[in-house]
């Protein structure tokens, strides 16, 4: 049996009072005694929050390891409070069978980090011509629910109305990458006055609001839901808001990075600024913060994108998009919208984790922290604040947007299955994990 | 200064200041020795990642008529088409002693990432990145247009009051670029004529005017006129339909240029289209500065690379003293 005690957390909508896990379970809640040989982690001061989901993030594995591991990727996903990540399907190869999606289930499994949920893709090798074997995906061992051929565009109508209507079959959503390919030939940033003066190729708002707004309507017409990944423009905004007021089965996501960060960091053609889609204007993330409140907006998702130094490391142009965010989402998430009064923590709750859980269909976050659930939480302290760095990173690259950036907010525990994963913010040895899952499924 | 990678970074002093200095190497053009010792053991690289054998050539002559040991390096057939980083390039320069790289590059951003990574301690000249800047070409046409129009009392003046049409693709042009920052610097009046599909987004916040017609801008009587070059392929890409519309509508014809009064300068940073933005009636006249270009080009980059390269003291030298403080004597 094993047993821990979680002393004195600031529970959301409760007053501060002890947790105890024994076996992987929440088994009683409120004002505890110490027992015997039992571990203990002071949360004094501390708020606790159900463990983190992310819907979007790139693993990279199996194709590149060089950028990063599902062990890795899982680390900087445990080190920055979450205990599920969804990987995204442009591996290689492409995680468009069932056999690929159990292999990034088993190596999650056996990480021991966090729940890997494989997002499986919506067509096969990402071509967008015709569909992967979906069913195969839904019903293997990795119950994939959610689809996407995110990095590319699901662009043709018809092919997405067919896979809307497909992926419903399994109760599955399709989460589209919106971006109009031929308005985004050769795009680098967001289209305008800064990118006609930098001499970079615009990424025009309508690219992304384009395809958005066909998809919620064919989303509409075939009675399936749709999700859009990180939304970007207030145009998006709009389009999601009047969806939503028509009764469309629409969810959206945001990134931490477009909650905080603007296009004028492109000024120094620092690449580890190019993003896709990319950074906007400041409307725009003014407008995406205030969707984030009102709901329009449901979930905060990383995208998290390692790539190895080489691939920023070069011009503009030439360097890959995206950037590293499962380490810093929480702290980013604060500054933008906690520190700033627009949510509070159990907001932060609904958008960093029983709503990512809730899209992906994952089990064990409807009713987070109750007694009798799975001991999935994350301790945070909010009154810290540091100086970020690449030594506050715990995957294999080092591409975050935020080095030299004061940010606010410590992850100091998380647990997974019972299991701590992160002890007084010090991520905890993959071997001493794999023992306590052992230790924890023997009871 | 410690770079030139835009015109933006420029005031009106040093810009000045620029100008005055390619005067001073101006004046050396005529002499028996025309090589000035400014640069002796001192070594600049040309690091080419695009072919543009005018401007290469036109730096190379720069350095050399300052004794700068030059070399020369081309992307093509290097390692760099080989798969090697823009930074392990730069350290490879920096090993070998560079003291000044001049910088031509694909990309936007090539040579400001080059200066400010922190991967190369060498004074950055950019010599035209992607669609971005070609800050060089801007302060030779600065140059062309100041010395046509006020001869020997050019020094220490700007361009105030100058009206100056710039016609064609600003949209991808980095010689637009860097022209309009520096030529409102000066004082002028800048123009810009182009369909609307050849525009940058934002052009409205530019300290410009913008025209769609081309005949509205002549109207106003310009002092220079200054068309860029039109690459067809951009037909492909729905800029404009096709050659014939372009140039009847926005091409110095012989017709319009006809039109202009008998001062007006004509300019072109080369290689011409003639037939479509240009005539070769406008592109041979006695108004064209297109070959006065390509001559003072050499003395703008003589001056960037003393002024850069030559050291603190030298770049802190009075305005029209540069001839003394290159060893100079008359």
């Amino acid at each position: 049996m094993t047993s821990l005690l979680i002393r004195g957390a600031a529970l959301l909508g409760s007053e501060p009072a002890d947790l105890r896990v024994r076996d992987g379970i929440i088994v009683d809640r409120g004002s505890l005694a110490v027992e015997a040989s039992e571990r203990v982690i002071d949360a004094a001061g501390l708020v606790a929050l159900p463990g983190l989901v992310d819907l979007h993030t790139h693993l990279r594995e199996p194709g590149g390891e060089a950028s990063e591991t599902v062990l890795t990727g899982t680390r900087a996903a445990a080190a920055g409070g979450f205990t599920a990540v969804h990987a995204m399907a442009n591996t290689s190869p492409v995680a468009d069978t069932a056999g690929v999606v159990e292999q990034v289930l088993r190596l999650g499994e056996r990480a021991g980090y966090a729940e890997v949920r494989p997002v499986g893709a919506v067509t096969l090798g990402l071509a967008g011509e015709q569909l992967a074997e979906i069913g195969a995906m839904a019903r293997s061992a990795a119950r994939v629910r959610v689809f996407s051929d995110d990095g590319h565009c699901v662009h043709d109508p018809l092919l997405m109305r067919r896979a809307l209507e497909y992926v419903a079959t399994f109760d599955g959503v399709v989460a589209q990458h919106a971006q109009e390919p031929r308005l985004t030939v050769g795009a680098q940033m967001n289209e305008g006055s800064l990118s006609g003066e930098l001499g970079l190729t615009g990424w025009p708002a309508v690219a992304e609001e384009a395809i958005i707004a066909r998809d919620v309507l064919l989303a509409e017409h075939v009675g399936a839901r749709v999700h859009i990944c990180h939304l970007s423009t207030a145009g998006s905004v709009d389009i999601v808001r009047w969806a939503k007021a028509r009764g469309i089965a629409v969810t959206a996501e945001v990134t931490p990075h477009h909650l905080l960060l603007t296009e004028e960091l492109a000024r120094g053609y620092d690449a580890r600024f190019k993003v896709n889609p990319p950074l906007r204007r400041d409307e725009d993330v003014q407008a995406l913060r205030a969707a984030l409140a009102d709901g329009t907006i449901d979930i905060v998702a990383t995208d998290h994108a390692p790539h190895p130094a080489e691939a920023k490391e070069c011009t503009w142009a030439e360097a890959a998009f995206g950037m590293v965010g499962l380490e810093s989402a929480l702290s980013v998430v604060q500054q933008a919208v906690v520190d700033t009064g627009l949510l509070g923590w159990a907001d932060v709750a609904r958008v960093l984790s029983t709503g990512p859980a809730a899209i992906g269909r994952l089990a064990g976050y409807a009713n987070p922290l109750a007694v009798g659930t799975a001991a999935n939480l994350t301790l945070v302290d909010p009154s810290h604040r540091r100086t970020w760095s690449v030594d506050d990173l715990r995957g294999r690259s080092t591409n975050t947007p935020y080095r030299d950036r004061e940010l606010p907010g410590r992850v100091v525990a998380t647990v997974f299955r019972g299991v701590p994963t992160v002890i007084d913010g010090a991520v905890v040895d993959p071997d001493i994990v794999a023992a306590a899952h052992l230790e924890v499924r023997r009871g | 200064m410690r770079h030139l990678l835009s015109t933006r970074d420029l005031d009106r002093a040093s810009a000045i200041r620029l100008l005055d200095v390619a005067e001073d190497m101006a004046e050396t053009a005529d002499r028996a020795v025309r090589t000035l010792p400014a640069l002796r053991d001192k070594t600049v690289v040309n690091l080419f990642f695009e072919d543009s054998t005018r401007t290469r050539l036109s730096f190379e002559a720069a350095a050399k008529r300052l004794s700068a040991n030059v070399i020369t390096f081309s992307a093509k057939g290097s390692s760099v088409s080989k798969g090697e980083s823009l930074k392990d390039t730069a350290q490879t320069l920096l090993a070998m002693g560079a003291d000044a790289i001049v910088v031509r590059h694909h990309d936007s951003g090539a040579a400001h990432r080059l200066a400010n990574a922190g991967w190369i301690d060498a004074a950055i000249i950019n010599a035209g990145d992607g669609t971005h800047e070609h800050p060089t070409q801007a302060l030779l046409d600065a140059f062309t247009m100041r010395q046509r129009r006020f001869g020997s009392e050019a020094r220490g003046r700007g361009l105030d009051g100058l009206r100056i049409v710039i016609v064609g693709d600003i949209l991808h042009s980095r010689v637009a670029r860097s022209n309009v920052w520096l030529l409102h610097l000066l004082g002028a009046e800048v123009h810009l004529v182009a369909p609307r599909t050849l525009l940058p987004t934002g052009v409205a916040t530019w300290p410009v005017t913008v025209h769609e017609h081309l005949d509205d801008a002549l109207a106003l009587e310009p002092d220079a006129v200054m068309m860029l070059r039109i690459q067809t392929e951009r037909m492909r890409d729905a800029y404009f339909p096709n050659p014939r519309e372009y140039g009847r509508e926005w091409g110095l014809t012989h017709e319009r240029f006809a039109r202009l009064g008998p001062d007006t300068m004509v300019m072109h940073p080369g290689p011409m289209n003639r037939g479509l933005e240009i005539s070769s009636s406008a592109a041979d006249s006695s108004g064209s500065t297109v070959l006065a270009q390509v001559t003072n080009g050499v003395f703008i980059r003589m001056a960037v690379l003393y002024l850069l390269v030559a050291g603190a003291d030298a770049a802190i030298s009075a305005p029209g003293n540069a001839a003394s403080a290159t060893g100079v004597t008359g």
